[in-house]
């Protein structure tokens, strides 16, 4: 196939952007909706397209393509993707339509800009998803903080800027170091090979002196740590959850933390398999006190956004505990954790922006009895809880389930205790969660502000319903999602793990062998 | 005397006189006659820039002195590019800030005259006689506005600092005469190799006096201190042409001196530079957090700009030489940009030089605050404009010689100037309108000079590998 569909997916929204002070010249608010949602919806139907022409059985990168870019430098355009990227540049095309919808009414003053700067995230995202050369994607992953800075700072509540700015300078405190971490490891592979290259390919077939790797890895996993976030990195993370705009916590919970995970699969682990393996005892506890700190932390908000972001925090513990694992349940469940949790949590924020558009306000006291009055929005906020909590059959169970069987069996993860103490986290998410639901929705309506809101119009329930059907799709369904990436999450895991044989000769069964299922 | 040393420096010839051409115009113009005296500037710059080009690649001296390598070509082109923008972006303003405009442009030009001299010579006392017509002009032109207390103030700080300095800049001269007998940069490079191993009293202090000219110049910190001053009290576009024409006209000199006639005492002045270059990236960036004058914030980030320059300088290998002039011509467009529309948004009553005054500019004018933005994510070192590339570029060059601690160090800082840049942007898009005050009609030509220096910021963010390999080749020339 000749189409460059990865270039086509990346400048589709970004010329969309471009494109969108045009469209809307004259305050054509209305015009400039439909066109961005018209120009996200384009792209999810071509990431579909791709996935359909997409090779499920190779783990080889598809749709590669490649191009000079500073030749001098090693530094070339070269963009594909295998399973596990594929799975996350279409959650991205899912969720972007979805964002831009839900925002509809929601966000009224700068529309114009409002779009621009969403349509410009998802191009950013997308790249960050598609770059194979470090260059690249640190030019992805570097520019898309912007409009993530301007969507929380101009649509926020009302410590808009503080948070805004403190995401900004909290993400690049950490990713600049990554940069210096890249262009060492370009020289290095100069002083190897004799040409200096930031291409991952190339450099994941270099072998780094453990003791370099672990400066590089430790640069990389910061970087990534922040992004998560994993504890005790995740400090940002409320702040800009609570004052971003619906959509843009939507976007920030679904897709952009997913990165920080995804950067330490595709980059820190493979790159540094050496360090990766020492390192990951200690991540794996980090990520256990994650889990349980942001279950407890959530337990006790009294803001609903604060909570699910708390929970976020839990949640993305599971995940980073499941790479940790190295071995392929565990890799794959947090892959399959990765989309479950962007479905789950955005539908969690669509819920919350729902209610507090209704009586601006996102406190818990201030609802109850909810069931009475908006019985629609109350049946969809209790199926996006149940998918957030993992109820079986739904999405949140098959990855928490493949990531406590991958970190109950695998040899990095310190003891298998931790698996059993990261379990009772899932519990308490299920403490929190249903506690929010029930006192938002459940007893006599205290608040008589509360008498009379109106259920789920049609717009929000074409919002909704895509999130909770693909949350109860991805749990009855789960080898969609886990067929095309196995074959990635199995050659990431070899190549970690293969790097040393050393380290787990001893142990009878080795990662790989355990990870049929 | 043959052709060819004419040939050399026809480029400086054609500027020098555009400058009296100007001033002919102005002292025979009529009082209330309107005329077109920025455009003379424009062809004498256009002349010049077709001029370097048409020379490029052909290694000509003039007299043994001004030299026509592509070093001193890339410079001339960066220089009259500075002019050029700086031209299209006072069309308009000028007039409107009661700047006497013939007076302007002609020392404008004289100015940028001293600056490719800078840039081309090839002998040390040349290099003091251009740096001495660059400064005069720069001085005349921070206090042209002559009913301005605070430019007056500007002036003669600048002017009596400046003053010192080039003292310093001589003393180092004398001395470096005194103990090796020449002032070429060449024969002098030979001879301090051969002493290199047991270098001459002398021949230290020289270099360090030498190196207290420069690093005044170029605004770095502990001989930063005119700065703040200088570039508040100056109209605003002469702050522009200074922060990028006076960089890059002594960055030039700085390079050719410190890293060739003085690159066997390397050892000697890089830990001295090191430590000055840390110091001016801390000091820039942290002092630069404080202010609430988005003139005086863009000083101190000009001084943060010198550090990042200096660790190029102080890495030195063929990437950070070519990197200090990528990073040159990155910081001049931006830098320009932004005080262009500092300048065209700046109105007796409401100067727009208090960041408060800023507020609400995303709404009442989303262009001017659009390219703004831009302007200040490059400064910042976002992708994908050109300010990214630079510093990737600089810091390239510091880790490859393993200064990890510089590369850190400035990684570091730029995070920290990151904040001030975007506390313009807040005030822009995120606080509403409350200062009082309107703001002016943006002349079109500014219009045009924003639109050149965006253009460029992006262009060389995303496709910057031909700048990089001129910018290689012309350092390639002289080393």
């Amino acid at each position: 196939m000749n189409l460059p569909i990865l270039s086509l997916l990346v400048l589709l929204p970004f010329v969309g952007a471009v494109l969108a002070p045009i469209v809307g010249r004259g305050g054509r608010d209305q015009l400039v909706r439909q066109f961005a949602l018209a120009v996200s919806l384009v792209t999810f139907g071509l990431s579909i397209y791709m996935w359909m022409h997409f090779d499920a059985t190779s783990a080889e990168y598809q749709f590669v393509e490649r191009h000079a870019w500073l030749p001098d430098f090693g530094i070339s355009y070269h963009i594909g993707i295998d399973g596990i990227s594929l799975l996350l540049v279409v959650l991205t095309t899912f969720l972007t339509p979805i964002a831009l919808l839900c925002s509809w009414e929601s966000v009224e003053k700068r529309v114009i800009a409002f779009s621009f700067f969403m349509l410009a995230l998802e191009a950013a995202m997308i790249g960050v998803f598609v770059s194979l050369d470090l260059f690249l994607f640190y030019v992805f992953w570097d520019a898309m903080l912007i409009p993530m800075y301007f969507l929380i700072g101009i649509w926020g509540y009302e410590r808009r800027i503080y948070a805004a700015v403190k995401f900004m300078l909290y993400t690049m405190a950490g990713s600049v170091l990554m940069l210096l971490a890249i262009i060492a490891l370009a020289y290095y592979h100069q002083t190897v090979t004799g040409v200096v290259s930031f291409d991952l390919v190339d450099l994941y077939a270099i072998n780094v002196p453990v003791q370099m790797q672990t400066w590089f890895f430790l640069a990389f996993a910061v970087a990534f740590a922040i992004k998560v976030p994993l504890f005790p990195f995740h400090t940002w993370l409320p702040d800009a959850h609570v004052e971003a705009p619906t959509a843009g916590s939507v976007i920030l919970a679904g897709v952009m933390l997913k990165m920080g995970t995804y950067g330490l699969l595709r980059f820190a682990f493979p790159l540094f398999p050496q360090a990766a393996m020492a390192w990951a005892p200690v991540i794996g506890i980090l990520a256990t006190i994650g889990i349980v700190y942001g279950a407890l932390v959530a337990m006790v908000q009294p803001d609903m956004k604060k909570l699910v972001a708390y929970s976020s925090v839990s949640h993305l513990g599971v995940v980073v505990l499941g790479l940790c694992a190295l071995n392929v349940q565990g890799v794959q469940g947090a892959v399959y954790q990765m989309l479950a949790h962007g479905i789950s949590t955005g539908g969690l924020f669509l819920i919350v922006g729902m209610l507090s558009d209704r009586r601006h306000t996102k406190l818990i006291a201030e609802y109850g009895g909810l069931k009475a009055v908006t019985p629609k929005l109350v049946a969809a906020f209790l199926l996006v809880t149940l998918a957030s909590i993992a109820v079986p059959g739904m999405n949140g169970f098959v990855g928490e389930f493949l990531i406590l069987l991958g970190a109950f069996r695998s040899p990095f993860i310190s003891h298998p205790w931790l698996a059993v103490i990261a379990a009772t986290g899932v519990i308490l998410s299920a403490v929190y969660m249903l506690w929010m639901f029930q006192r938002v929705n459940y007893g006599p309506i205290t608040n008589p502000k509360n008498r009379g809101l109106r259920d789920l119009s049609v717009r929000e329930w074409i919002v909704i319903v895509p999130i909770i059907a693909m949350a109860i799709f991805m749990g009855v369904m789960p080898g969609v999602f886990l067929k095309p990436m196995e074959p990635a999450v199995r050659k990431v895991v070899q190549h970690i793990v293969g790097a040393a044989p050393s380290m787990n000769a001893g142990s009878a069964a080795t990662p790989a062998q355990t990870g049929t299922r | 005397m043959q052709r060819s040393d004419f040939s050399a420096i026809v480029p400086v010839l054609i500027v020098t006189l555009s400058a009296c051409a100007v001033m002919l115009a102005e002292a025979f113009r009529r009082k209330h006659e309107e005329m077109p005296l920025g455009w003379l500037g424009v062809i004498g710059l256009v002349g010049a820039t077709a001029s370097s080009i048409l020379l490029w690649n052909s290694h000509l001296v003039g007299f043994g002195v001004v030299a026509a390598d592509n070093f001193a070509l890339f410079f001339n082109v960066m220089i009259c590019a500075i002019g050029l923008l700086t031209i299209f972006l006072s069309m308009g303003t000028a007039e409107r800030d009661q700047l006497p405009v013939g007076e302007y442009y002609t020392i404008m030009l004289f100015a940028i005259v001293g600056m490719m001299l800078m840039g081309s010579s090839k002998d040390l006392l040349v290099i003091f006689l251009a740096l001495e017509i660059m400064s005069l002009g720069v001085y005349v032109l921070t206090g042209i506005k002559r009913t301005s207390e605070a430019g007056a103030e500007a002036a003669f700080k600048y002017f009596v600092l400046g003053a010192f300095s080039s003292a310093f800049f001589l003393y180092g001269i004398a001395f470096t005469y005194a103990t090796t007998g020449t002032t070429k940069l060449d024969e002098l490079g030979l001879k301090i190799a051969s002493t290199a191993a047991e270098p001459n009293l002398l021949v230290i202090l020289a270099m360090v006096f030498l190196l207290v000219g420069f690093a005044f110049k170029v605004a770095a910190v502990p001989f930063h201190m005119w700065t703040p001053d200088a570039y508040q009290g100056a109209p605003t576009l002469v702050t522009g042409f200074m922060s990028t024409g006076v960089k890059a006209a002594a960055f030039a000199a700085f390079v050719r001196v410190f890293l060739a006639a003085f690159e066997p005492l390397r050892m000697d002045w890089v830990p001295v530079l090191s430590a000055i270059a840390g110091l001016t990236m801390i000091l820039g960036t942290v002092v630069g957090v404080a202010q609430t004058s988005v003139k005086r914030m863009l000083a101190y980030s000009s001084i943060a700009h010198a550090g990042y320059l200096l660790v190029g300088l102080v890495a030195a290998n063929a990437a950070g030489k070519a990197a200090i002039l990528f990073y040159l011509v990155s910081y001049a467009i931006t830098n320009l940009g932004a005080f262009g529309i500092l300048a065209a948004l700046s109105s007796p009553d409401r100067p727009h030089d208090d960041i408060r005054d800023f507020a609400g500019l995303g709404q009442d004018r989303p262009w001017l605050a659009g390219l703004l933005t831009i302007f200040l994510l490059s400064l910042g070192g976002f992708p994908p404009t050109v300010g990214f590339v630079a510093k990737w570029y600089i810091f390239n060059a510091a880790v490859q010689e393993h200064m990890v601690a510089l590369a850190v160090l400035g990684v570091l800082t730029s995070v920290v100037s990151v904040f001030f840049y975007l506390r313009i942007v807040v005030m822009m898009y995120m606080v509403d309108e409350s200062a009082p005050g309107h703001r002016p009609v943006v002349p079109v030509m500014v219009f045009v000079g924003l639109l050149l220096a965006v253009a460029g910021v992006f262009y060389l963010g995303v496709l910057p590998g031909r700048l990089l390999s001129i910018a290689a080749s012309s350092v390639a020339s002289i080393f």
